[in-house]
């Protein structure tokens, strides 16, 4: 079977530096993480502060070399710390980050912003760049007006819709998204995902997604892996992990996660009304 | 009687470009010993409202309303000394970031202190004593350690905590918590939310929860108000709202939650109202 994307058993960790006393540590935030990613899936990677996702993405998005194990992309063993990823290997992978206020330049136009990706990865001439960035913008949902405008002109929403645009310029296999949608409001978070779920049917993309929320998780992953503190505790596929959760920790994200079930709210009421003696309203 | 009767709120702000409306007349109640959630997104109005019963707005901000009393105190026309007797002790308010709530050169413990010194007219000895008390109330362990502790040493989930016992010190009957648990982990914020709603009940405060999560909502209101660009859309009981949602927006942050998904596709705001959406 051909990956997309492999881990095997990575791990990372981080050192410390101590002071004058000493009192170096190293601290394992990855601790022997597995998985394999097929074309046009999404795995999504849940975690709360701390556990190790954002690590790992950092990983397979080839931005942090790892301190253990073996990361495959299209079935090629990538070692970043020995061969500087070339262009055709850093196009295959693209990221998006949690805060698209963060992750734009403020004094870059859209435009630039989108093909500098073309620039820097590929001998396109100039109008070639222009022309594909102008149809980047009107493939997530933006128009070509908004070529020239800065990014403090976009609402989080739209700002993020351009992060993901940027991410799309090089025609990656794999699209990495540590959190795109946390930042967002309700209403604008399912815009973003019906985006995402498009662009992944009409370009075959893969998706490793990280996220903290379960509903969100539920919608859009194929597979699913629980990590705490740097272990991954538990993986598979989304159905048998949302019918099915095995790992205590796991069943206490479920057991935590705000419900908006009718039958769960009346019973709420029901108690809360008993507790007062008397009918809340 | 209600406890908080608010009718008419706008709140203006002056900008560069002319004024800007982001609370235009509101109508709002609490009942004591009520949970009132407040749900909108960024936006909303659904912080700026209450900011403007607490009086925290800044100086470009113009606050109008037809009536605004709390447990028969006018809050429009009062002098400053009436407000501080109720504002910060009568309600009081927690915010998101709990660390960058608490002032990062005192320790915890002088800065509960400090609320029951000056609010509560304790001596030193005796605020120290009261704040270990509530460290524990609001499950802070080893109060007597942290007490010492600065906000840094703390994690969020902690922070909040020390930002709640601050809240209830002074008993008050209305506590408003800006997006609580936001910041915070979900395995948190389920803490969070069960100690507010016990605290809640134990001392017979009302509370209202503003929150952009219809999870959060569900799990801990009596009443909702939902409100979009600084209008009122619904207000309801917690399971009508749920159940029957009579305004679209309503229905339609119900139906973007990713949980009631039915198809491959969320429904979004536009799917309810077309493109030019709400008014």
């Amino acid at each position: 079977m051909n990956y997309v994307v492999e881990g095997i058993d990575l791990t990372q960790d981080y050192h410390v530096a101590g002071g004058f006393l000493g009192g170096a540590k190293s601290v394992r935030a990855v601790n022997g993480a597995s998985f394999a990613v097929e074309k046009g899936k999404t795995l999504a990677i849940v975690g709360e502060s701390g556990s190790g996702k954002s690590t790992l993405a950092r990983i397979v998005a080839l931005i942090d070399h790892q301190s253990g194990g073996t990361l495959k992309i299209d079935g090629q063993e990538v070692d970043i710390l020995r061969k500087r990823p070339d262009h055709v290997l850093r196009a295959k992978v693209q990221m998006v980050f949690q805060n698209p206020y963060g992750s734009l330049n403020p004094r870059q136009k859209v435009g630039d912003v989108l093909m500098e990706p073309l620039l820097l990865n590929s001998k396109l001439p100039a109008d070639e760049r222009r022309a594909r960035a102008e149809a980047m913008l009107v493939k997530v949902g933006l128009t070509p007006e908004h070529f020239n405008r800065y990014p403090h002109m976009f609402s989080g929403g739209q700002r993020q819709r351009i992060a993901i645009a940027r991410a799309l310029m090089l025609n990656p296999a794999l699209l990495v998204l540590d959190e795109p949608v946390s930042a967002l409001d309700l209403s604008v978070q399912a815009q973003v995902l019906n985006l995402l779920a498009d662009l992944q049917e009409e370009f075959g993309l893969t998706y490793v997604f990280i996220s903290h929320d379960l509903s969100v998780i539920r919608y859009i992953a194929n597979d699913v892996m629980v990590m705490h503190k740097g272990e991954v505790v538990e993986q598979g596929s989304r159905a048998d992990i949302f019918a099915n959760p095995q790992h205590p920790y796991t069943r206490q994200l479920f057991a935590a996660t705000p419900e908006t079930d009718i039958e769960a709210i009346r019973q709420r009421v029901t108690r809360r009304a008993a507790l007062r003696g008397g009918p809340v309203l | 009687m209600a406890l908080l009767t608010i009718r008419n709120l706008t709140v203006k702000f002056a900008t560069a470009i002319g004024s800007f409306t982001a609370v235009d007349g509101i109508d709002a109640a609490v009942d004591a010993r009520e949970v009132l959630a407040i749900v909108g997104e960024s936006g909303s109005g659904k912080s700026v409202s209450m900011l403007a019963v607490m009086g925290l707005l800044a100086e470009t901000a113009t606050v109008t309303a037809d009536e605004m009393m709390f447990d028969g105190h006018d809050l429009l026309h009062m002098t400053a000394a009436e407000r501080r007797r109720i504002i910060g002790r009568e309600i009081t308010m927690i915010f998101q970031e709990p660390i960058a709530s608490l002032n990062p050169s005192f320790t915890v413990g002088f800065q509960i202190e400090e609320v029951l010194r000056l609010n509560m007219g304790l001596s030193r000895h005796a605020a120290r004593a009261r704040a270990i008390e509530l460290f524990t109330q609001v499950g802070i362990p080893e109060p007597q350690v942290k007490i010492h502790a600065y906000p840094h040493q703390m994690s969020g989930g902690q922070c909040q905590r020390v930002m709640i016992a601050m809240a209830i010190a002074t008993n008050p009957r209305l506590l408003i918590a800006d997006e609580p648990t936001t910041a915070l982990d979900v395995t948190i914020q389920k803490q969070i939310l069960d100690l507010l709603m016990d605290l809640q009940e134990r001392h017979g405060m009302a509370l209202i929860l503003i929150t952009h999560d219809m999870g959060v909502v569900a799990e801990t209101a009596d009443r909702v108000i939902v409100q979009y660009k600084g209008h009122k859309m619904e207000d309801a009981d917690v399971l009508s709202l749920f159940e029957a949602p009579q305004h679209p927006y309503t229905r339609a942050l119900l139906a973007a939650l990713p949980e009631n998904a039915t198809g491959d596709r969320l429904p979004t705001v536009s799917d309810f109202f077309g493109a030019e959406g709400v008014k």
